[in-house]
């Protein structure tokens, strides 16, 4: 019985493991391919199937002028845009849950629920509905084809994960504890920082990981709000697709995008294998 | 310095939390408020805090009106009936936090919290997580993060209810000795519980209270010995009182078919709606007895309780012994009648044994 438990553990592990990894080896091969080497017939192992060259790379690094699509740029913009608007949202998004979670608001039928659940709201519109008051009020504050207009509008796509998440992990730290800050001497801002911060970081990190994987993957918006002076990753990617499909410069280009999502998930990893981070409240 | 409440009220909903509640409470001294939950015990300690505002009424203390001062100055310390602490900070840390806060020195720091620690019997545990320490030791910090603050004003909120039967007993006989010598003589002690027993050991002022309202206020043996309503009688005792509609005429207690000499401090009472309360551990189990149906029969701890019935009448007996009854059961009991009290049909005592009013 122990036997065939550890037997089937591993067994699932393994598969497991091949499924995760079988489209990066595939990504990653195929990525020093040329076309004779893709569209003639299976080939895996380099040197032996076919002979590996780095056109596909390098193209991501040409100019255009060079017959390349430079992606450096749009990288670092996609690196920047996603950064700033991830934080951002999660400290305005941190700060509104904690307000939404202890104190009570009051406008009219307006509840903190409905504050609560107005944020999350923005989220369950499909991007289509909100991307011509998005496109109008960027044109209105000149803001069209910038980086400091597509922050502003991430912060409005993210913010509402971090609330939601927060206002979650708040509720769920007992009030008593803000309570006995304060009464040991600490005013309600040096509670929050001292006492309630320093208990919510597996929250932080879960609600600032999402918002990193949601920036970092949106297309859609980075499509419409750009046009030529600014642009994103995604959209430089969808841009290499030609009449010929250039599987190389394409599987190139999904592991570089991918490679900081994998950083991350790794740091995040790291944090939350220590253990001592969740269930640190009863 | 004296911490001088005045007309407390609070109501946050259809209810009343504290009811015009009136209290002097004077230095050095320690105060048990007795109630049932929801009786408003938090709701007070949380207004003298300062976490809560009242509607209406004043506090003060020192002479300066505590309600405008804010929580963080008040140098109050409160221990919640939830062990709470910060769990992101070890034993030590935790205990220092309102040291560190106020920007004392980090010698003074240490040697102040290895004090409080030595008081609570922690010492060797500074450097552990709370979440590795059991329920007892996670209160223990919490009080001696309130000692160490060396406030003026100590509250404790129902700080055992939480733990098991074994460590209540303990703690709270190392609450006594904590609290008899270790604070500072113009430390107000204001200490919260539902138990009865625990405000006889503590043995200070008590002030019960029911539905937000301060039903009676004196020395724990005097609230327990001239409990001056039904109501406080009930809560004073753990069972509560037994109480007995009955009728007193010719220097007889009659009820259920019962006739029982009435003793002396009883027989000049002979109005209607009578009401005869008696502790369940001043009945007794006795062959010449009167019969009684046995309708739930519960073993706490080392004593059983019995749920007795006779027509209309429904009381409780304690008896010191682990026994086995079945449910129909009928026993035969005593009645200890010169230790019954007598109350009126509005509920306030008519007389008691130790000699309240009438007697």
């Amino acid at each position: 019985m122990n036997k065939l438990y550890i037997f089937l553990k591993y067994f699932f592990i393994v598969v497991w493991t091949v499924f995760v990894i079988a489209p990066f080896l595939w990504a990653l091969t195929t990525s020093f391919k040329d076309f004779q080497s893709v569209n003639g017939g299976v080939t895996y192992i380099p040197w032996v199937d076919f002979e590996p060259n780095l056109e596909g790379w390098k193209v991501l690094i040409k100019s255009p002028a060079k017959g390349g699509v430079d992606i450096i740029e749009p990288y670092f913009n996609s690196l920047f845009v996603t950064c700033t608007a991830s934080l951002i949202s999660i400290i305005l998004g941190t700060l509104s849950a904690y307000a939404l979670s202890r104190y009570t608001f009051k406008a009219g039928f307006v509840k903190n629920n409905d504050i609560t659940f107005f944020f999350i709201s923005q989220r369950i519109m499909p991007p289509i509905v909100l991307s011509i008051p998005f496109f109008l009020f960027l044109s209105s504050i000149n803001l069209l084809d910038s980086l400091t207009g597509l922050i502003v509008v991430y912060i409005v796509l993210l913010m509402p994960i971090a609330v939601w998440i927060m206002v979650d992990f708040f509720n769920k730290v007992p009030r008593e504890i803000d309570e006995t800050a304060l009464i040991d001497g600490c005013n309600p801002y040096q509670a929050f920082l001292k006492v309630v911060l320093p208990n919510s970081i597996p929250g932080l990190i879960v609600a600032g990981m999402f918002c990193i994987i949601f920036g970092w993957i949106d297309f859609f918006f980075a499509f419409i709000l750009t046009f030529t002076e600014v642009q994103l990753l995604p959209v430089k990617i969808v841009a290499l697709n030609s009449s010929v499909t250039p599987w190389w410069s394409l599987s190139a280009s999904a592991l570089v995008s991918v490679a900081p999502l994998i950083i991350v998930a790794f740091i995040v990893e790291r944090y939350l294998s220590k253990g001592n981070l969740s269930g640190a409240i009863k | 310095m004296d911490l001088v409440a005045n007309n407390l009220s609070y109501k946050p909903d259809d209810q009343y939390h504290l009811n015009e509640v009136s209290f002097n409470f004077k230095e050095g001294n320690l105060y048990t408020i007795l109630g049932r939950t929801l009786s408003g015990k938090t709701t007070l300690l949380k207004t003298i805090a300062g976490l809560l505002t009242p509607d209406s009424g004043e506090i003060e203390f020192d002479g300066k009106n505590f309600l405008k001062i804010p929580v963080w100055e008040r140098n109050v310390a409160m221990v919640y009936q939830q062990f709470i602490n910060y769990p992101h900070l070890n034993v030590f840390e935790n205990i220092a936090f309102p040291l560190k806060q106020r920007k004392i020195d980090q010698s003074i720091i240490n040697e102040k919290v290895m004090d409080a620690l030595k008081s609570v019997g922690l010492l060797g545990y500074e450097n552990r997580k709370i979440q590795e320490l059991s329920g007892g030791q996670q209160q223990r910090v919490s009080l001696a993060r309130s000692l160490v603050k060396n406030a003026k004003i100590l509250l404790l909120d129902e700080p055992l209810v939480n733990l098991d039967y074994k460590l209540r007993e303990q703690l709270r006989e190392e609450f006594k000795n904590l609290f008899s010598k270790g604070l500072a003589d113009e430390t107000i002690l204001i200490y919260s519980t539902t138990d009865p027993r625990e405000t006889m050991e503590l043995n200070g002022e008590v002030i019960v209270l029911d539905e937000g309202k301060v039903l009676q206020v004196g020395p724990a043996k005097e609230i327990f010995e001239n409990p001056n309503s039904l109501k406080v009688a009930e809560i004073s005792n753990d069972p509560p009182m037994n109480i007995i509609e009955a009728k007193i005429s010719d220097n007889q207690i009659r009820f259920e078919g019962i006739d029982v000499e009435a003793p002396q401090h009883l027989s000049k009472l002979t109005e209607d709606g009578l009401k005869i309360g008696l502790r369940s551990s001043d009945i007794e189990l006795n062959e010449n007895g009167h019969e009684f149906e046995v309708e739930l029969a519960e073993i706490s701890g080392s004593e059983t309780l019995l749920h007795l019935k006779r027509g209309d009448t429904k009381i409780i007996v304690s008896i010191e012994e682990v026994l086995n009854f079945k449910i129909h059961d009928k026993v035969k009991i005593n009645f200890k009648i010169d230790r019954a009290y007598a109350f009126h049909a509005d509920g306030k005592l008519a007389s008691s044994p130790f000699g309240g009013l009438n007697g």
